[in-house]
């Protein structure tokens, strides 16, 4: 491994239909390397049907000092939630 | 901005309710000294512990058990890469964990300093060397530390065919003539108390064990995991039909936990401290590997390049 090889964070979807999802990160000289990379360390049991690699530089992450100011204000909108409305059993397929 | 107590309550607030700390969040300069040295050396473990079973795979005796073995080498290499991703995120570079391997300043698993002479070996080994690491691993999964927890998920869902394949080539072994029901009787001789050496010195004389417990990163202490060793395997030898070579290992109804003998402390710290069979020959192993993949490292950066010019 190499200084000048970047990090990448690998993201795998394991099956059609589901969202892709971060595994874990490597170093690879580049993309199409960081993918053969991944599939050898992180697909070695069927666990995917398809992968994603992002240089770690790439992503911005919020700061989680500023979890408080960032989530409080949906704290109190619990009328977000469907659980909130008040309504008969009699009400059916709502 | 919080000042440093106010941070550190909020820290241990968190550890106490079991919450993850995870990368960016702040955390007591020695809860990462501890993590990076505990995550950077088990990783040097799994990849220093590729050699023993990587000398058998050429004379594995048949396809199967070659095939076999080939794949539990490479799951090896992969919890090392998980682990080494995973001590990445607190700070210190792939580079000066793979430098401080290869210089000898960094520690790993004693185990892998003791040679596998017979093919008997790679039965003990997987019973009992990966049996003692997923019992050190399992509790883990909920360690403190989000990255390192979730590294140690994947191992784990990885380890239970390193152990089931070991036992499966003793049990064939035992079956089998009485040379071969001997050659695994030597492999548990030889591998038994090293791997009780695995969960580490006692607890009365573990520095680190206390603090460990108390930020999670810990979740049992040596003595207790290794008790629970012993109670698994001897109950797992009878099967075998082979005999623990410990005549102070006796069934204690009080404790209802199985009594055993003392295990050598200095040989472990010989080992240890780089007296062991095998200490220098792994390290040359480890050394050579990394020069021999010089050129390859090299090359994909070339082409890398190349290939970003053109683009
Ligand atoms: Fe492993
Ligand atoms: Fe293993």
């Amino acid at each position: 491994m190499n200084s000048d090889e970047p990090l990448w964070e690998i993201f795998i979807r394991s099956k059609q239909g589901l969202d892709h999802k971060h595994v874990g990160s490597l170093h690879a000289a580049d993309a199409k390397m960081a993918i053969e990379n991944a599939r050898d360390v992180y697909t070695r049991r069927m666990e995917g049907v398809s992968i994603w690699a992002v240089e770690s530089k790439n992503i911005h992450a919020s700061n989680p000092d500023d979890a408080a100011s960032m989530y409080d204000p949906a704290n109190d909108k619990v009328y977000r939630h469907p659980t909130f409305y008040d309504l008969p059993d009699e009400l059916k397929h709502m | 901005m919080q000042d440093e107590t106010g941070l550190l309550e909020t820290f241990d607030d968190k550890v106490a309710k079991e919450i993850k700390i995870e990368p960016r969040d702040w955390m007591p300069e020695n809860y990462r000294k501890n993590l990076i040295r505990q995550i950077s050396q088990h990783a040097h473990s799994e990849i220093v512990g590729m050699l023993p079973e990587g000398n058998w795979i050429t004379r594995a005796p048949s396809l199967r058990r070659k095939a076999t073995l080939i794949a539990k080498v490479q799951d090896e290499a992969g919890h090392g890469l998980y682990l080494y991703s995973a001590a990445e995120t607190m700070g210190i570079t792939r580079e000066e964990m793979v430098d401080q391997l290869l210089t000898g300043k960094a520690k790993y698993s004693s185990i892998f300093n003791y040679p596998t002479l017979t093919w008997a070996d790679i039965g003990a080994i997987g019973w009992l060397v990966d049996g003692a690491a997923i019992m050190n691993q399992v509790p883990l999964c909920r360690t403190s530390y989000g990255p390192y927890a979730r590294a140690m998920i994947r191992v784990c869902k990885e380890e239970s065919f390193h152990q089931r394949q070991g036992f499966e080539i003793l049990l064939t072994l035992c079956r089998g003539s009485n040379e071969q029901k001997d050659m695994a009787q030597d492999a548990l001789n030889r591998w038994w108390w090293p791997s009780l050496m695995m969960f580490g010195p006692n607890d009365d004389n573990s520095p680190h064990t206390a603090q460990s417990m108390k930020w999670k990163i810990k979740r049992f202490t040596n003595d207790e995991l290794r008790q629970k060793f012993v109670d698994i395997c001897t109950e797992q030898a009878k099967i075998l039909g082979l005999t623990i070579p410990d005549p102070e290992l006796k069934w204690n109804d009080e404790k209802k936990h199985y009594d055993f003998g003392e295990i050598n402390w200095d040989e472990f710290w010989k080992v240890v401290n780089g007296d062991g069979p095998c200490n220098s020959e792994r390290l040359a192993a480890r050394v050579k590997a990394h020069e021999d993949g010089k050129w390859v490292r090299e090359a994909a950066s070339a082409y890398a390049e190349k290939r970003n010019r053109n683009n």
